[in-house]
């Protein structure tokens, strides 16, 4: 596979036997599932998918992929995809981070990673071109990421400098790690990389630490591999760089400008775990951010024109010290305006914290904010919550519960599962259904992109189909081939791309992958069959779920209730998703995507796309309904 | 050094620095055809996350590498100032490296010789993108306006992260070093 943009080689790390091969994949598999997310799909059904529903994602069956594309370092803004059995799902899904790891991974000489087992003490995997080693990480273990990356540069480094006495100075190798709330399993723990990325959707982070891994450390010194055309590529990275350099306002507030916006004008940001999704805090204008916390004012990943990120630092007052990124929208919205907080210092106080404790932004103000409406309602006491008065917009009482969750203490042992299997444990415990206060799909939380208000990207059904459940970048979306689909989108998450490098010239893309790999894909194409190929195995997975919690789509091919009840303000006051609406729409996606009146893919849809172990599979979900 | 009348000097301004390594890339493209990171003649150091490094040859007045090379392997180019590597020649001993205050010159991964840049003959592609992409982290000055500080330029990436990281994190930038 050389000459398409692939190293060729995979690298396969057995955690139990300490074994670690390389395997060379077939052209045919290569050409339909591409990388990233499509090849994470393939393998995983591979090697998993007979026993779908019995494997434990947090068991050492399960697999971690870290998978780079094609256009993984040769498309501008380098990404990597994270996957595996989904510990929120139970299905799969696509995970994608940015950074420099996923190119020094291909300078390595690799596509990709597989890792299997479980170690049985805390170790990292370190690979220094075809020098790949396991470690012991005993001493790293139960850092947070600041000092773990802090920790792992100083030991590569010193020790490559004394391998290599007249190289010269060595640059910081790639890290991709997990924080303590990775090590204890939380589902809501993600993959880290560079103190504030996170491979975030899907729970990795806490399949990582099942295995024991604490960190992949990567350094290579080859060149990314050949392209099938280079010189229509290096005129294409000249076009894709003209045109996101233009785009001044994703540049200079990145997705920042949304904790305002998104509110103030779309309505469709959740504040107050979801009770609202408007508001008009000018305090948390990008404008305060930009004045009060920002020190660096364009910070990007390896080959990015568009540098949307920020670096914030709170330097005096009570949450001096805090330093992440932008906040990013989402997480402006989730650990600022979902928990009813309104001021830079504390939103960048909270998302400092969650980076350094490797937990996901998204999942974690989810649950942090349903726990809030729980007290809010005299549900979840002070007693139940280990003393914290959870009250809306205390940065501190929020806080203290990210370290009972991160420690899975008391509560924070419940709240740990994320918020759809802690709903259905607070339930049990109270007696009361308390699920309709749970904003999320398919295990998933929902992402910062309301649908009451009809003026955001999103649409009634973006969550009810998706394969990725509450994920804000993989939507359910008719025509499937728009750019906005995650048909579409499964696309960019196997090239492995952002999104972000995609929308100013969408064109530009996909001549950009025949440039690399020789070939030849439209969004009709895609959809109509490699991309579609992806979904049906993601949605087939999903339905199989397991073991502890099953998806029927009757019941969860479904919006969370309060996306039925009125929004309360705003402009749009009044307005909520319309059930008759979403079963309407729902029909027609199934149609489009080739399921039937059940939501299981159809029988002739998979054979034509050579899915007939997939097919049989299902067999087992179609029983449910006779 | 006479005669450095028209010679430029790449200025560096390394908070402005976004990490987006688009000089790395157009560096490598230009000498090696290729993305090559590691081989790339300007480096980005990233030693503490947001503290990024372009770390490039200064040029300095008395030229303390091209003094140290055992085998007449560096010379500097009359016309733009910079130092040319003989790759025949270099044997990659590491004494050049050894002798600039900034322990600037890397190998070639290939193990063979020495990189050190070149000012790509008097037009840096590495400014022109960051030019291009309104970063201004790295831009052209005449070389006359600027020779008494060139040198202090060549230092360490762990002096300048040092610096830096408490620059930008003030007190709390100690910790992360």
């Amino acid at each position: 596979m050389k000459d398409r943009g692939y190293t060729g080689k995979i690298l396969e790390v057995n955690l139990s036997t300490e074994k670690i091969t390389e395997i060379t994949l077939e052209e045919e598999i290569l050409r339909k599932y591409i990388g990233g997310r499509g090849l994470a799909a393939k393998i995983l059904w591979d090697r998993l998918g007979s026993r779908w529903e019995e494997i434990d994602p947090l068991g050492p069956e399960n697999l971690l992929l870290i998978l780079t594309g094609p256009l993984t370092g040769f498309y501008p803004g380098a990404r990597i995809c994270v996957s595996g059995k989904s510990p929120q799902s139970n299905g799969i899904v696509g995970s994608t981070v940015g950074g420099e790891f996923p190119v020094e991974l291909k300078c390595a000489g690799y596509d990709g990673i597989i890792i299997s087992g479980a170690a049985k003490s805390p170790v990292y995997i370190f690979i220094k071109d075809n020098d790949v080693e396991i470690r012991d990480a005993s001493h790293i273990w139960g850092k947070d990421g600041k000092e773990t990356i802090k920790m792992l540069n100083k030991e590569i480094r010193s020790e490559l400098e004394k391998k290599y006495r007249n190289f010269g100075k060595w640059k910081e190798p790639g890290i991709l790690y997990i924080g303590p709330g990775g090590e204890n399993k939380s589902r809501m723990a993600v993959v880290m990389c560079k103190w504030t990325h996170a491979a975030g959707y899907g729970g990795y982070g806490a399949v990582m630490g099942s295995k024991n891994l604490k960190a992949v450390v990567v350094k290579g010194t080859g060149p990314l591999p050949e392209v099938y055309n280079p010189m229509r590529m290096r005129f294409l990275l000249d076009e894709v760089y003209r045109v996101y350099i233009e785009r001044d306002g994703m540049r200079r507030w990145g997705t920042g400008s949304g904790g305002y916006a998104v509110g103030y004008i779309s309505s469709s940001e959740p504040v107050r775990n979801w009770q609202e999704e408007w508001h008009d805090e000018k305090s948390f204008g990008v404008d305060k951010f930009e004045r009060k916390v920002w020190v660096k004012r364009y910070w990007g990943d390896y080959g990015c024109p568009t540098t949307c990120l920020k670096i914030a630092v709170v330097k005096t007052g009570p949450y001096a010290g805090a330093i992440t990124d932008n906040p990013d929208y989402e997480l402006q919205a989730y650990l600022g305006t979902n928990l009813g907080i309104f001021t830079p210092e504390e939103n960048v106080y909270i998302s400092a914290l969650i980076d350094d404790v490797g937990l996901c932004g998204i999942n974690a103000g989810n649950v942090l904010g349903f726990a809030a409406e729980l007290y809010q309602r005299g549900i979840l006491t002070k007693e139940d919550l280990n003393g914290i008065e959870l009250k809306w917009g205390d940065a501190k009482a929020f806080a203290k519960l990210i370290e009972l969750i991160v420690k899975r203490k008391g509560i924070g042992d419940i709240l740990a599962e994320g918020t759809f299997r802690a709903a259905l444990k607070i339930s049990e415990m109270k007696g009361v259904d308390v699920m309709k206060y749970a904003v999320q799909a398919k295990g998933i939380a929902i992402g910062a992109h309301g649908i009451r208000s009809r003026l955001d990207y999103t649409t009634p059904i973006s969550y009810v189909c998706s394969v990725q459940g509450g994920d804000h970048t993989s939507v359910a979306r008719i025509p499937i081939e728009s750019h906005g689909s995650e048909v579409v989108r499964a696309m960019l998450d196997s090239a492995v791309i952002c999104i972000f490098n995609y929308f100013g010239k969408p064109k530009l893309f996909w001549d950009f992958f025949e440039a690399v790999t020789g070939w030849h894909e439209t969004p009709e194409s895609w959809a109509t069959e490699n991309g579609l190929r992806i979904i049906q195995i993601q949605r087939a997975a999903l339905l199989l779920g397991g073991p502890d919690f099953s998806w029927d789509p009757k019941i969860h091919d479904e919006n969370p209730p309060r996306f039925y009840e009125p929004l309360p303000t705003g402009p749009c006051a009044g307005q909520a998703a319309d059930r008759e609406e979403v079963e309407k729409m729902k029909k027609e996606y199934y149609e489009k995507v080739g399921w039937d009146e059940n939501g299981i893919p159809k029988s002739e849809v998979l054979l034509k796309l050579g899915l007939k172990d997939v097919d049989e599979a299902l067999n087992k979900v179609r029983r449910r309904y006779k | 050094m006479a005669g450095r009348d028209g010679q430029i000097w790449i200025m560096r301004d390394f908070i402005k620095c976004s990490g987006c390594r688009l000089c790395e890339i157009a560096c490598s493209l230009a000498h090696e055809g290729k993305i090559w990171p590691e081989a790339s003649r300007i480096r980005i150091f990233m030693l503490v996350p947001g503290i990024e490094i372009p770390h490039l040859c200064t040029q300095c007045e008395d030229y303390p590498c091209v003094d140290a090379c055992p085998v007449n392997a560096l010379s500097v180019n009359k016309t733009t100032g910079a130092v040319i590597v003989d790759k025949e020649k270099c044997t990659a001993c590491g004494l050049c490296i050894q002798a600039c205050p900034g322990k600037i010159p890397h190998l070639h991964p290939s193990g063979k010789y020495i990189l050190i840049c070149d000012l790509c003959d008097g037009d840096p592609q590495c400014v022109k993108v960051c030019q291009m992409g309104k970063w201004n982290a790295l831009w052209i000055v005449p070389r006359s306006t600027v020779e008494k500080q060139c040198k202090l330029y060549a230092r360490t990436p762990e002096e300048i992260t040092k610096e830096l990281t408490i620059n930008l994190y003030g007190k709390f930038g100690e910790e992360l070093l």
